[in-house]
């Protein structure tokens, strides 16, 4: 693809690299917010996160939670993170997860103190976070030095034929420069499963991979619900998109034709001496799954649309392409790359790719992708099933 | 390149259906296929918009529905050539419980 790009990033303690620089104001759990949020309002340029959970959960969901709290906090496009919890205890439990980073971490817990005390503390930290982030400037990176994750979302046939395609490009080009890339959405590979399972670089990938299948499967099948309408989405359905199958398809052919060299669990990190490309067990929900690749550590995501979903996410930079011409005109506002022309065989399929590592390397630079321009932050956790 | 832009594609040749890469009115079409390039003709019967499905062979109840090459669903009504192709005619294989 032509000759390297000059890439930049943040480089951080512990040797990753991300495109942004956020301190982060993080809620251990849903009573926690509102002081959160108070505090990136007192200190402009922050970033709260708000989200519902964190109370009364147990065992493996509540490892996921953690998972995915530890996680957004280690996310390399994270400078610094100030955790807000109702409690030490738990609220402690996160901050020590992201310290092993090495980048600068407080806690503030609000039990016996009340809110507008830990507000009042939490700000002075936030302010000092922020400004001591603002000094840390951008370095040379490497593709090698930057994770990438892939979803798709209110995908039509479109997607298929032209987004999905272009996408691949992106991620066998990744791959080929040392890169590492994150695919997921479990359940919607249905009927391409096996496509995937040939492409597991080894037995006990593929053993995994058709492990974590059958299980997620198994949870949707034994409701013997009707999923029309949920899967695929309305949105798919009137796109074009019938069955399931269809739309699997359509989503496989992002994933590139590069190996399947591992499994992993939601939120799990992939093994930094081992680039290449990863399944991770998800959701098909779009904030579901950028909130899960996010605390696995992908800093830049790209998701191919058809009907024209909006989703972005608080910490890493979210970038749309859609080949459908509707779309593209009529949500200009949201998309980052039209590659329409692919329908009208305007360009080559690798001519879109090119397109779309120039859209990647600027936004890797600095330039906001759309969903980040309009404030898109949709942080959603994944919930595995009741709280005590 | 001063290419006539196709009416439809399909992703391979012998696939049961194509799809519509603009809003498309009945009559005698040209398309291609993605993998192997080669140019087709359809006639289609019913008006089909951008995205939408359409039956470049007849179907039979219960034949499978062929995309990419492979089966992506399963024709619950007789599918004659040109007829649109969506959730009235064609469901999933794999769920049974999925349809309109």
């Amino acid at each position: 693809m032509g000759s390297k790009p000059r890439l930049t990033g943040y480089r951080r303690a512990n040797g990753t690299m991300g495109i942004r620089n956020h301190v982060v104001i993080l809620p251990l759990d849903d009573l926690s917010n509102a002081a959160a949020e108070a505090v990136a309002k007192i200190i402009p340029g922050t970033l709260a996160l708000p989200h519902a959970y964190g109370r009364l959960q147990f065992g493996e969901d509540l490892d996921l939670t953690f998972r995915t709290l530890i996680g957004t906090g280690k996310n390399p496009n994270v400078a610094a993170v100030v955790v807000i919890g109702i409690e030490p205890k738990w609220t402690q439990r996160v901050a020590e997860g992201i310290q092993k980073t090495g980048k600068p971490v407080a806690m503030f817990s609000i039990e016996g103190r009340g809110d507008l005390t830990v507000i009042a503390e939490a700000a002075r930290v936030a302010a000092q976070f922020l400004q001591d982030a603002s000094e840390i400037f951008r370095e040379p990176a490497e593709i090698g030095d930057l994770m990438m994750s892939i979803k798709c979302g209110e995908s039509d046939t479109t997607s298929g034929l032209g987004s999905c395609p272009t996408t691949s490009e992106a991620v066998d080009h990744w791959v080929a420069a040392g890169g590492t890339v994150l695919f997921g959405e479990t359940s919607e590979l249905t009927g391409g499963e096996h496509l995937i399972a040939e492409r597991c670089i080894d037995d006990a990938c593929r053993n995994l991979f058709q492990r974590t299948y059958d299980n997620y499967m198994s949870v949707i099948e034994s409701t013997g619900a009707n999923l029309m309408g949920s899967q695929p989405t309305q949105g798919n359905i009137a796109g074009g998109l019938t069955t399931i199958e269809e739309k699997a398809l359509g989503n496989i052919a992002k994933t590139g034709t590069v190996p399947v060299i591992g499994v992993l669990k939601p939120a799990e990190e992939p093994d930094p001496k081992k680039p290449g490309l990863y399944f991770m067990d998800s959701s098909s929900a779009a904030a579901e799954c950028i909130t899960l690749m996010a605390a696995a550590g992908a800093v830049i995501h790209l998701f191919p649309t058809g009907q024209g979903n909006v989703i972005g996410n608080p910490i890493e930079p979210v970038l749309k392409l859609t080949a459908n011409p509707k779309t593209a005109a009529s949500m200009r506002e949201h998309v980052d790359l039209d590659v329409s022309g692919l329908l009208r065989f305007e360009y080559s399929l690798k001519e879109a790719g090119d397109q779309m590592m120039d859209v990647i390397t600027r936004c890797i630079n600095g330039r906001l992708s759309a969903a980040e321009a309009l404030g898109h932050r949709e942080f959603t956790f994944t919930k595995l099933y009741i709280s005590a | 390149m001063a290419v006539t832009p196709p009416q439809f594609l399909l992703h391979h040749d012998g696939d049961s259906v194509a799809v519509a890469v603009e809003d498309l009115q009945p009559g005698t079409l040209k398309g291609a296929s993605v993998k192997q390039g080669t140019w087709h003709t359809a006639v289609l019967n019913q008006p089909v918009p951008l995205g939408h499905k359409f039956a470049l062979r007849d179907h039979a109840e219960g034949d499978p529905i062929i995309k990419y090459g492979i089966q992506v669903g399963i024709a619950f009504a007789p599918i004659k050539t040109g007829e649109h192709i969506h959730v009235h005619n064609m469901r999933s294989y794999r769920w049974e419980a999925s349809r309109a």
